[in-house]
């Protein structure tokens, strides 16, 4: 980045004697837009063309699939049209407040972009802090959320946003002590440390390391599901009880907005799970070319998400929405006592082995592989079952 | 079973079931999805699947009417207008004017029932959606025709001859609905 500043100074596209800072300014203002338009924006929107499609396949419908080849340009259709709507301001509602919401629910949508690794070079900043910084500006879009609700004046947004509010800041508790086991195995929380502390093989990810990080792996998943609204937490937009939520009011752009950075959260919480505990962009060395290695550490890394978000997507279509006081019995007398346990146990672990525990790593894995080949076996016979079923009553 | 154990068994029951609900959503992935992609992407059109005497709009084979107006008089709703005169020169009826208002019909089948050579029929089409009323009025006649004429025998025309053994095969099937089975179940 200071290289490329410096070039620019040099290349006097700035006039004679431009302040470093100031180009350092314009420099990172128009990488953060190239990174929010090409990166952030068009994920979101696939991911909704994903996600309905999996959908569809899940409940055997075909989903959309006229816009472009197999419905694949239906986000731009989408968004274009909610873009061109009518941008309402409820006559009641708190307007600055109304007005400001989708943007910081963007903003903390956006923010953790800037320590996404992407490759071993592409990282906007790998602060010393990264994961501490992930998690806190993810959970500033209870601002923006309690902001929408509260400025709205309708019941169904305020319950929507309280409803989100005391849904994050709980969730945010079982998520941080996940990250814990990790911490302490790396004594670091930046995200290429985290990274290269693991290998390119599953048996060196942290997901496989021991117990508590495989158990850790699963309550972070959980907790980022909640974090992020998603299905079966997804109650701050209950439809069937809040019309939509905190979003009840909003049209256009603004309700655009919203949704955007909900679909686009479903890339952070890929991107947390697979720097924590699977490997993140590690892939064994093939080339010394340092510009091929960062490609295909691209591809592996942004594999690794979009399996997690597939698997969200799935939980998505599988799960039914969880009543309030559920929801809470789960945080609170589930999660965080697991949690606690796993950060304890993690640190005994370390303690016995500072340098982990290499055949722990491969039993895992095969355990894994183990709980993979019973699922198939599940899955195949729920088709035989259907193949029966459909033989005697065809109608279904 | 204690506190703990039951603590214990409701995790245990969580990721049993949640498991078990991945595996069945799981299986519709493999599954050909149900939805009947109406109307362009069908494997064969909805038309030619329909059964024989399926009541859709109304078709008149000018070729085998025989200008008897029954279908006139038998019409609850009158949309079916027909005007036919005998030519003083050939002594033979010509038909002029054939009108059905598909907007007025309702598909009861009551005309098709009395035509005594399967001239008036319901096809398999039903999708007759429009912009105006005015377009839905079917005008068969586009100049007048002369009226067909039974014949003592089997009709020897090869011209005529599928058509009326098409019609008296469809009143047929009135008169005994499932008698005879039709040698092809899609329309002409």
């Amino acid at each position: 980045m200071e290289t490329l500043i410096n070039n620019l100074i040099a290349s006097g596209l700035f006039g004679a004697k431009p302040s470093f800072d100031v180009v350092a300014a314009i420099v990172e203002f128009v990488a953060g837009a190239v990174v929010f338009l090409v990166v952030a924006m068009p994920f979101a929107g696939v991911v909704t063309w994903l996600e309905r499609r999996v959908w569809a396949r899940i409940q055997s419908r075909v989903g959309p699939n006229r816009v472009g080849p197999q419905g694949f340009l239906q986000w731009l259709a989408d968004g274009l049209k909610n873009i061109c709507k009518e941008d309402l301001i409820p006559a009641e509602a708190d307007a600055p407040l109304f007005k400001l919401a989708p943007y910081l629910v963007m903003l903390a949508f956006i923010l953790p972009w800037s320590v996404m690794p992407f490759s071993s070079s592409l990282i906007l900043a790998d602060l010393n802090v990264g994961v501490l910084f992930f998690t806190s500006v993810t959970a500033l879009t209870v601002v923006g959320v309690l902001m929408a609700g509260w400025a709205s004046n309708d019941k169904w947004s305020l319950i929507g946003g309280i409803r989100s509010a005391a849904q994050i800041v709980s969730y945010e508790i079982p998520a941080g002590l996940s990250i814990f086991p990790v911490v302490l195995m790396t004594g670091t929380l930046s995200m290429q440390g985290i990274i290269q502390a693991q290998g390119w093989a599953p048996q060196h990810w942290f997901v496989f390391a021991n117990p508590f990080t495989f158990i850790a792996a699963n309550v972070l998943f959980v907790s980022a599901l909640a974090e992020g609204n998603r299905t079966p937490f997804d109650l701050p937009e209950a439809e069937s009880e809040l019309v939509a939520g905190f979003a009840t009011e909003y049209s256009g752009m603004r309700y655009t907005f919203f949704f955007m950075a909900e679909w686009g959260n479903l890339f952070l919480i890929g991107a947390l799970m697979t720097t924590l505990f699977l490997g993140g962009w590690r892939f064994p060395h093939v080339s010394d070319n340092v510009v091929v290695m960062n490609i295909l550490e691209l591809i592996t890394f942004n594999v690794k998400v979009l399996a997690v978000v597939f698997v969200s997507m799935w939980i998505r279509g599988t799960l039914p929405r969880v009543r309030i006081d559920q929801l809470m019995t789960l945080c609170w007398k589930y999660l965080v006592p697991i949690s606690f346990a796993d950060m304890i146990g993690t640190a005994v672990w370390v303690a016995i082995w500072p340098d982990g525990n290499a055949f722990m790593g491969y039993l895992m894995f095969a355990g894994g592989l183990a709980v993979l080949a019973v699922f198939v076996r599940r899955v195949v016979y729920y088709v035989r079952r259907s193949r029966m079923e459909l033989y005697f009553r065809p109608g279904i | 079973m204690g506190a703990f154990g039951s603590y214990v068994q409701n995790i245990k029951d969580a990721v049993a079931t949640i498991f078990d609900g991945m595996a069945v959503t799981a299986s519709h992935f493999v599954r050909k999805p149900y939805t009947v992609q109406y109307p362009d992407r069908m494997p064969v059109r909805v038309q030619d699947t329909l059964p024989f005497r399926y009541r859709g709009i109304l078709e008149v084979d000018l070729e085998i009417c025989t200008g008897c107006l029954a279908c006139e008089r038998a019409c609850p709703i009158d949309c079916i207008v027909i005007s036919c005169e005998k030519d003083p020169k050939t002594r033979s009826m010509v038909i002029s004017q054939f009108d059905i208002d598909i907007a007025k019909c309702m598909f009861c089948g009551l005309c098709s029932e009395p035509c005594p050579t399967g001239s008036i029929h319901h096809t398999s089409e039903f999708e007759g959606a429009d912009y105006s009323l005015e377009s839905l009025i079917r005008r068969f006649v586009k100049e007048p025709v002369q009226a067909y004429k039974p014949k003592k025998g089997p009709e020897t025309d090869p011209r005529i001859a599928p058509i009326l053994s098409r019609g008296m095969r469809y009143i047929n099937e009135f008169a005994q609905p499932g008698g005879e089975k039709p040698e092809d179940e899609a329309e002409g």
